[in-house]
């Protein structure tokens, strides 16, 4: 589903991805985990299109995300391809991203309604469904700002499903959250998880939880993949020694 | 020792009409340029952003007297055509205002957080809409207060038609009233003050509408100063 062909990306000086390589097969789950600036969030970033990369190719569902054919020459994709491309692949952001102004309800068929082209009606049903699946069916007509982290959490997992995607992308979505309201965060998306093929792509330092919905976890060392393996084999008995430490220091944080 | 002030306050309200028809297209035209020239300014194409950088420049940078002169008497040399005194002071009120609007519209667009802009990419909004749905609604509620700033602005400059002979407040007060009334300068200028003091507050007061407007189309509570004012009726 998910192809990184020697990707490589750079913010001025500081190399984020070094040649990487790796795949994600249909309705996988993919945790990637790492200390921070190792390049696990410019990987979802590149993936939905709001980086670019410096070279090598992302291809999504076959499709080539970085480039395109323009006339039997290929080019970087211009804004119409990547229109194209980004039908399949939604995310959810560390700090939620939800419209201000919008009330919830129009945060959810806002883009089902302007980009899929749904009538109201239909996006409106849609996004009760949604919102329903969540715990939030009765916040409909509340503003974002009445809400609480969590439940506007819950409302941009919401928003990102009412698109249908084929890829969900979640970037550190419980680390701006009381701890008290991650619960919910996480059951939702368990839930999701359980009940849909919907390929998903998670960085999060919530190793618990990666435990329980991944089917293979990631570990990220400077723009590098240090160590792959299922949760269970990489969470008790990693072969790297970078993962152990990062592992340590994780669990001593709590 | 004040002299006839109903009398005075009379003949300069006969250039009210004119005021607020130069004010309110002035502003009205100003607000339309201020969002052209503003979002021209983050187009991505760089002969776009340049055109609008040159207008702002040129507008913002020379005399507003000089403008108007120059709409009145260059523009007929230069192409033939003679404007109506009411239009060239709307159009040169307008340009000059749309300059200052500009810098206006572009830092509060500007300002909308890029969170906001990769939420609207995530969910693949057209580029369009992701500037009228998303940035636009929001960015407004900081552009009000600047550009209640701007419209008083222009309220007070629209008093310079009067050099092009259009009989507004101040060409009532000072070509008309005042000739006649020399030792009441004092009296008779006072008034005009006062009168354009009163319009300014009716243009304030509309603006804290506006800006509590914007600010619950986001959600966000108006400032408290701004519903101070509002609550003692916008005279602050």
């Amino acid at each position: 589903m998910i192809r990184f062909d020697k990707v490589v990306k750079r913010f001025g000086d500081n190399v984020v991805l070094r040649e990487l390589d790796f795949q994600v097969r249909p309705g996988e789950h993919v945790c990637l985990i790492g200390p921070s600036g190792s390049g696990k969030t410019t990987i979802l970033r590149l993936l939905m299109t709001l980086e670019r990369v410096d070279s090598g190719t992302i291809d999504v569902g076959g499709e080539c995300l970085t480039h395109m054919q323009h006339r039997g020459k290929r080019v970087p994709a211009d804004e119409k391809h990547l229109r194209t491309v980004r039908k399949r692949i939604g995310m959810v952001f560390q700090q939620f991203n939800l419209f201000p102004n919008m009330k919830v309800l129009q945060n959810l068929t806002e883009a089902p309604v302007r980009v899929l082209g749904l009538s109201r009606d239909q996006a409106e049903q849609r996004a009760l469904e949604l919102l329903e699946m969540v715990g939030l069916r009765d916040r409909a007509d509340a503003h974002p700002s009445q809400l609480s982290g969590g439940q506007q959490q819950r409302v941009a997992i919401a928003r990102a499903l009412a698109m249908h995607p084929d890829v969900l992308l979640l970037d550190e979505v419980t680390s701006a959250l009381d701890p008290e309201l991650v619960a919910d965060v996480l059951n939702v998306l368990k839930d999701i998880a359980k009940t849909t093929d919907i390929t998903m792509l998670i960085v999060t330092h919530e190793m618990g939880f990666a435990q329980d919905v991944a089917d293979r976890v990631l570990m990220f060392d400077q723009g590098r993949v240090v160590e792959q393996a299922a949760p269970g084999k990489l969470f008790t008995d990693p072969d790297q020694q970078r993962t152990r430490d990062f592992l340590r220091a994780v669990l001593e944080r709590r | 020792m004040f002299g006839d002030v109903p009398g005075f306050l009379r003949t300069i309200l006969e250039g009210a009409s004119t005021t607020l028809a130069v004010t309110a297209g002035g502003i009205v035209f100003a607000t339309v340029m201020s969002f052209v020239a503003g979002l021209a300014m983050l187009a991505p194409a760089r002969s776009v952003r340049a055109v609008s950088r040159i207008y702002v420049e040129v507008w913002r940078g020379t005399s507003e007297i000089v403008q108007l002169f120059w709409i009145f008497l260059a523009l007929p040399i230069l192409v033939g055509i003679q404007l109506v005194p009411l239009w060239a002071g709307i159009l040169v009120i307008g340009l000059n205002g749309g300059a200052y609007g500009a810098e206006i519209v572009r830092g509060a667009v500007q300002a909308v957080p890029r969170a906001q802009r990769e939420g609207a990419v995530a969910l693949n909004l057209s580029p369009f809409d992701r500037m009228r749905r998303v940035v636009l609604p929001q960015a407004l509620v900081d552009m009000v207060p600047p550009f209640n700033n701007l419209f008083i602005q222009l309220l007070k400059g629209s008093a310079l038609v009067s050099l092009v002979f259009l009989q507004d407040l101040t060409f009532q007060a000072q070509a008309v009233v005042l000739p006649t009334n020399t030792d009441q300068a004092l009296t008779i200028l006072t008034l005009l003050l006062l009168v354009y003091l009163a319009l300014s507050i009716v243009i304030t007061a509309a603006m804290r509408f506006l800006e509590r407007w914007a600010a619950a189309l986001v959600g966000r509570q108006p400032s408290t100063r701004s519903r101070e004012v509002a609550l003692s009726g916008g005279a602050a």
